[in-house]
């Protein structure tokens, strides 16, 4: 249920119905006559509250989407499944932790791709790679470093971040990103400057070597799946309907006697946690790590992806990733010249411009467009 | 959540498109597909673009064919990052189906897809611009040639030039990633042999703005500094060095003694006058094959449509490297069956004809090359040019040493206080 909706819920004490779907909400008003409230479905029953909820929110559109992805990578060819769809999956979930943050926290943190860079390069120093400095350690114990550290690098930007609002928190977050960046491209004892690491490769287990085409796309489908709906339960979870609470109205949630601070470093901490999964997939998937893929233009370019793509549900950064790739690969073909980055440039600001809330927000409309001229009798006979 | 449905429709519609358009050419009498990868993006948009210019050059040389195929030039840009560089040659080599690549512009680039070209035999990988010593002194790929020189093959002959001046304790400015090194690397190397000193090497970051400690920290008894910065972080290192009183002469890594420092106007710019420079081209070098070079290059690219008013050093090694794929192609007569295995073989064995004389490849599949040692002449107009100094050929990667004692240059290789 979005927050809209829980908001209606609170100020009328009546539900929107709960089947309906954030993304097809038109924004009007409710309606005000009172509807008994729906009975909790977990209420009367010993199963596990997972387990229903799986069932209840799992549906027809989840099974052919899933279906798709999966026949997908065996219909084309191994460079689209590698570079088109494992990208795709692996920046989305860059992505969908900033999507999680700013869409449902309001908190707009530029230092997403920085997280995930920092869990790169943990994979890359701890792991080994082509580069004498890296330390060769077992990859299970180097992944779970990776998640460990990432999370605490969130959290630590969260702390620093967390009392400032708007314009403020993009600045900082900046700061700290482009402090990251120097970091990595000035120290030559750990992050082995300007050069990074090479020959970063995934580990070789079941006897799968997982940077072939289809075995990457399937860990990365995995992953973001894993992703998608985790956020997807976490936002109609306690924490996540206080979270968007905080992120409408922190006074409101404070007086209520909701810890605002705790919460928002809790919301740094999980999407952290998600940014570090997306951030080992990325190293594997570049099979490399250099200061550049944590410089500036990558960290604008998750913000890029996640308002591409529309914060209004946590699919989004998912669209926006799919058409930012398909953008970066093949703009070079339509104009085949030195001015292609205007085709990506021009896409970009039409979505943006047409739609603030990129391509969710396109969607809805139409949709809510046809659903009105499939009710309204036309006139014209 | 009808937006699934949408997704897996687009996506479905995309790979159908994607496998449409990835049916590839058979392979005799069919054009010959040539991806060129340079930076399009970034600090190197201008390079790279001139890169591209020298590249087409080649191939309009030939009128656009060799060996009775068209040559069919497929394009594609990176912004000098590593990861990008990756994946816009993963999609001219995987999705577009070229046979040969010429590539990248910079060093991080040209290591990164030397290691990619491990993974694909199938094709042949030139190098465009890219000059780190690692990409073919460290894990050589069989299927990546270098046809141009790099970094520390640059500056061979500047260390008897700067000893024949009568420096014998220089102080280093360089920035602080692989290309200086390699620079430093190959004017300290002859320089020390010759009984030269570096008491002190300064690393500053790429880009820095403030000298002021750096300045503060040039011994009064150096003879010179070296400075390996560029243009941009060269004029900023000269403008604060004025201002502190220094008066040290000079000497310029490759990409140092460009013309933008040679405009910039300073008290000190007089002083530039007698700077000491060395690198793969000379503007004004006389030879009758790189007049005719710089010629062709400005009839096709005059001013007006973008040029330069001479070719640049990226124009340079990108036409060089793809003359080499080009005349590569003519020797095996378009022949690239069986995994390209006679094409590779002309490639390695071949004599390439440059506009600066002959370059054979050595074992690593890297060129041995022509060194240009130059000095910042005025001429009667008070304007500041590059006058030739001094033709050294047939430098190679080793500089001269044997495998056993040769590192790749770093912070503190070679070291002579």
């Amino acid at each position: 249920m979005s927050a809209a909706q829980w908001r209606k819920a609170m100020n009328s004490a009546a539900t929107g119905s709960a089947g309906r779907l954030p993304s097809t909400e038109t924004g009007r008003p409710a309606p005000a006559p009172a509807i008994p409230v729906e009975p909790d479905p977990y209420a009367d029953s010993d199963a596990p509250r997972w387990l229903k909820f799986l069932w209840r929110h799992v549906s027809t559109r989840h099974v052919l989407t899933l279906l798709g992805l999966l026949v997908f990578p065996f219909v084309v060819s191994p460079f689209v499944t590698f570079q088109i769809g494992a990208q795709t999956l692996v920046l989305g979930l860059v992505a969908l932790s900033l999507t999680l943050l700013a869409g449902y926290g309001g908190m707009v943190s530029l230092a997403q791709m920085t997280i995930a860079g920092i869990a790169g390069y943990t994979v890359a120093i701890l792991g080994s790679s082509g580069t004498a400095l890296s330390l060769g350690w077992h990859w299970s114990v180097v992944v779970v470093f990776a998640l460990a550290i990432g999370t605490v690098a969130s959290v630590v930007v969260g702390w620093l971040s967390v009392r400032t609002e708007g314009i403020y928190t993009i600045m900082i977050t900046l700061a700290m990103g482009v402090a990251f960046y120097y970091l990595a491209l000035q120290n030559y004892t750990v992050f082995n400057g300007f050069q990074g690491f090479q020959r970063v490769f995934p580990p070789t287990v079941l006897d799968i070597d997982w940077r072939q085409p289809l075995a990457f796309y399937f860990l990365s489908l995995a992953f973001a799946m894993a992703g998608y709906f985790f956020v997807k339960y976490l936002i109609r979870a306690p924490f996540g309907i206080a979270l968007q609470g905080i992120r409408d109205n922190p006074r409101r949630m404070n007086a209520l006697g909701y810890n605002v601070t705790a919460h928002r470093v809790a919301a740094y901490a999980v999407s952290g946690f998600i940014a570090a999964v997306a951030g080992v997939l990325l190293v594997w998937y570049n099979g490399l790590i250099t200061p550049g893929s944590v410089g500036t233009s990558w960290l604008i370019n998750i913000l890029v992806i996640a308002v591409l793509g529309g914060m209004k549900h946590p699919i989004g950064p998912f669209l926006g990733a799919l058409v930012f790739v398909l953008l970066q690969t093949f703009a070079v073909d339509v104009i085949d010249r030195e001015r292609f980055n205007l085709v990506i440039g021009g896409a970009f600001l039409a979505i943006v411009l047409f739609s603030p809330d990129g391509l969710l927000g396109l969607w809805s409309h139409l949709s809510g467009r046809l659903r009105r001229a499939r009710d309204v009798s036309s006139p014209v006979r | 959540m009808k937006l699934d449905k949408r997704f897996v429709l687009k996506s479905l519609a995309g790979a159908a498109m994607a496998a449409a358009l990835s049916t590839g050419w058979a392979q005799s009498g069919q054009p010959v597909k040539i991806g060129l990868l340079a930076t399009l993006e970034g600090p190197f948009a201008a390079g790279g673009a001139d890169g591209m210019r020298g590249a087409e050059l080649a191939v309009k040389q030939r009128n656009g064919t060799v060996a009775g195929r068209p040559v069919q030039i497929i394009k594609a840009s990176s912004d000098a990052k590593p990861d990008v560089a990756v994946n816009a040659a993963r999609k001219l080599v995987e999705q577009d189906k070229v046979d040969i690549l010429v590539g990248p512009l910079s060093g991080g680039e040209g290591i990164a897809i030397k290691d990619y070209s491990k993974t694909q035999p199938q094709v042949t990988f030139i190098n465009g611009g890219s000059g780190a010593q690692a990409t073919t002194l460290d894990n050589p790929s069989p299927n990546f040639f270098r046809f141009n020189t790099e970094g520390a093959q640059w500056m061979v002959g500047l260390g008897d030039a700067a000893l024949k001046k009568g420096y014998k304790r220089v102080m280093v400015i360089a920035e602080d990633y692989a290309f200086p090194y390699s620079q430093v690397q190959g004017f300290m190397t002859e320089f020390c042999k010759g009984g030269g000193k570096v008491p002190v090497k300064a690393w500053v970051p790429l880009g820095g703005k403030d000298y002021s400690s750096v300045i503060a920290r040039i011994p009064k008894d150096v003879d010179a500094l070296l400075l390996v910065l560029g243009g941009a972080d060269a004029v900023n290192f000269l403008n604060q060095y004025e201002s502190a009183g220094g008066d040290k002469p000079l000497l310029g890594g490759s990409i140092t003694v460009s013309q933008d420092v040679l405009n910039y106007r300073g008290k000190k710019r007089d002083s530039l006058v007698g700077t000491l420079s060395a690198g793969p081209l000379a503007d004004a070098y006389d030879g009758k094959e790189w007049k005719a070079f710089v010629e062709d290059y400005k009839k096709n690219y005059p001013v007006s449509a973008g040029g330069y008013p001479s070719p640049s050093l990226f124009a340079y090694v990108y036409y060089v490297n793809m003359k080499a794929a080009l005349d590569g192609l003519e020797a095996v007569k378009g022949d690239l069956g069986n995994n390209h295995a006679k094409y590779r073989e002309a490639l390695a064995k071949m004599t390439l004809k440059t506009p600066n004389g002959d370059v054979k490849l050595d074992e690593n599949r890297q060129a041995i090359g022509t060194t240009f040692v130059t000095e910042v002449v005025k001429d009667a107009q008070g304007n500041l040019h590059n006058k030739v100094l001094r033709k050294v050929d047939n430098v190679n990667q080793l500089l001269g040493m044997n495998k056993a004692d040769f590192k790749i240059g770093s912070r503190d290789v070679p070291n002579c206080p």
